[in-house]
């Protein structure tokens, strides 16, 4: 991987209004190659805001309508991740994440695991999408996850064993927990997890997250840079918007990697095998039977 | 023992400012106006609105009606002087007098929802006149036991405190510098002479509080509770007027006819276009 310097657009969309966010993104992006960045990364539905609900259908976009294109020709300038609602040619609506360069879409992610329980009502809206891809950038190999998809740690492990050297992980995380601790506890969440992932895939892991309120819900910020030592490199403002430049050095990944073989010793083949197996066992009768049954001690 | 309900108020209070500035603004309304009764909770929502958008922009409605009890009034303006905001007074007497002339023998509960819906009336009015967004004065306890006036004290347009515990509202009041005589006295809705809330509902905020916080935000089934100390009794009363009083909590029910049914099917964000 190459080193880098990159910008985390913390921003505050506004909901459902594509003309002004499209218009916030392209600010930023100007900031950023003022700054002579070479990366700039927006969080979960910078494009439309989150909680949209019924909204989904009105604002969706193709990859080819105009806002998108706007941004992806923004991308000769400078590489440039952003989020919206996609609508496929079989009009089935994605949360979905696109790394743009050189005037190209680079790679698309549609959003895996859609939480739909608590405050959350995402299956509702909004289809699965069914791959983590990891892909090539000009600066080295690159895997993008959206939220939720973080949550599940089989997601930064595909894209580590795919060759990821840095993760993007964009979201929409909303304050949540309040107790006694300075910190909000979906904030100390996400830290603790990211903080472990960069350790044990041995990667930088980019965090941008947003701010503002919707409908009551605050999004609080606190994006970051990771590195692969698992310690927070550089974070930004909570529950404000911020622009939060990184410097991610080649040099730390190599020193991580040596100091932690973690990921040479990684043993793929291991872990095929238990998972065929574990797949099988869930296909038959036995497991059925085992799901079924109460252990009369324990009710 | 771990105080489960203490909450880091610094940080909620950076929140709950933040929260009054962007819903307010974002509706293209600069003020706010409440009702002051001189009670924890407004007084709570009048430090927290200054100390979002500046006492200017604040307006405190006070509504005592002839049973009100002085002291109340008295601990409202001593808010409304520490924070040096624009209020106003509007004795409800006359009002609720002539519309009880012929029903002289209403319970105290018709009474007492009456001066509650004039209440909200009236600061609907100031709303209109001062073109500002009416916060609300209502906490998670009193919320989830149903201890309000629909269309009353339970009507506003954003309410900051909805999610605060009793004693939650009472650890903040205590770090904005809520005046101390406010924060100590028996809480009271004020409603009739010596009413107490915790005397009408027969336990103390603070018990309550310690249950509820396990019921309703970590999920404990009644065993579960049994084992940290509460009575039988008293979380069968206390899940009774939750589940009683849902309806206070919702929009009214709308009868399904069409395919696409406002608050059923027809589900859009409340900042919808904003």
């Amino acid at each position: 991987m190459k080193s880098i310097k990159a910008v985390i657009g913390q921003i505050y969309p506004t909901l459902g209004n594509v003309e002004r966010n499209v218009s916030m993104h392209l600010e930023k992006i100007g900031e950023a190659v003022r700054e002579q960045a070479d990366l700039i990364v927006f969080p979960e539905l910078g494009l439309t805001g989150y909680q949209l609900r019924d909204m989904a259908f009105e604002i969706a976009m193709t990859l080819s309508d105009e806002p998108v294109r706007r941004l992806v020709e923004a991308s000769k300038e400078i590489d440039i991740v952003f989020s919206f609602v996609e609508e496929s040619r079989e009009h089935i609506f994605y949360i979905t994440a696109v790394y743009a360069s050189q005037g190209k879409i680079l790679h698309v992610h549609r959003k895996v695991y859609l939480p739909t329980y608590g405050m959350f009502e995402e299956m509702r809206h909004f289809g699965r999408g069914d791959r983590f891809r990891a892909f090539e950038t000009r600066f080295g190999r690159t895997g993008l996850l959206i939220c939720e998809d973080a949550w599940h740690p089989s997601a930064p492990f595909l894209l580590s064993q795919d060759g990821a050297e840095m993760l993007i992980v964009i979201a929409s995380g909303p304050a949540r927990g309040a107790s006694a601790e300075p910190m909000i506890g979906s904030e100390r969440s996400w830290y603790s997890m990211l903080g472990t992932y960069a350790q044990f895939f041995t990667s930088f892991i980019l965090f941008a997250n947003r701010v503002g309120f919707e409908d009551g819900v605050t999004f609080f910020g606190r994006s970051a840079l990771f590195d692969p030592f698992g310690r927070v490199q550089a974070q930004a403002k909570a529950l404000e918007p911020d622009m939060l430049t990184v410097h991610i050095e080649n040099k730390r990944i190599r020193r991580a990697r040596y100091m932690m073989p973690l990921l040479r010793d990684e043993n793929l083949d291991v872990t095929i095998r238990e998972l065929s197996r574990i797949r099988e066992s869930r296909l038959s009768a036995d497991w059925l039977d085992m799901t079924n049954r109460w252990d009369s001690s324990e009710e | 023992m771990k105080n489960r309900l203490e909450i880091h108020p610094e940080l909620v209070t950076e929140m709950l400012t933040r929260f009054i500035k962007e819903e307010t603004e974002k509706v293209g309304i600069q003020k706010v106006v409440f009702g002051l009764s001189g009670g924890i909770d407004s007084a709570l929502v009048a430090f927290l609105a200054v100390r979002s958008l500046g006492p200017e922009r604040v307006h405190a409605v006070m509504m005592p009606y002839k049973t009100s009890s002085p002291s109340s009034l008295a601990d409202a303006q001593a808010c409304v002087d520490a924070l040096g905001i624009e209020s106003s007074v509007i004795d409800i007497t006359p009002q609720i007098d002539a519309y009880f002339e012929r029903f002289s023998d209403a319970s105290p509960l018709r009474r007492g929802n009456k001066m509650a819906r004039e209440r909200m009336s009236i600061l609907y009015d100031f709303s209109a006149q001062l073109n500002a967004l009416v916060l609300g004065t209502s906490n998670k306890t009193e919320l989830l036991l149903g201890y309000g006036t629909q269309h009353g004290d339970l009507a506003s347009g954003i309410n900051p405190i909805g999610d605060l515990y009793k004693t939650q509202v009472r650890q903040l009041a205590r770090y904005l510098g809520v005046p101390k005589q406010i924060i100590e006295k028996p809480p009271s809705a004020d409603l009739w002479e010596n009413q107490t809330d915790e005397k009408e509902l027969g336990f103390t905020y603070e018990d309550v509080d310690r249950l509820l916080i396990l019921l309703v935000d970590r999920r404990y089934t009644k065993e579960e509770l049994r084992n940290e100390g509460f009575s039988e009794e008293f979380i069968d009363t206390v899940i009774r007027r939750i589940t009683r009083n849902q309806y206070k909590r919702r929009i009214p029910l709308i009868a399904k006819v069409s395919n696409r049914t406002i608050g059923i099917d027809f589900r859009y964000p409340r900042d919808w276009g904003v």
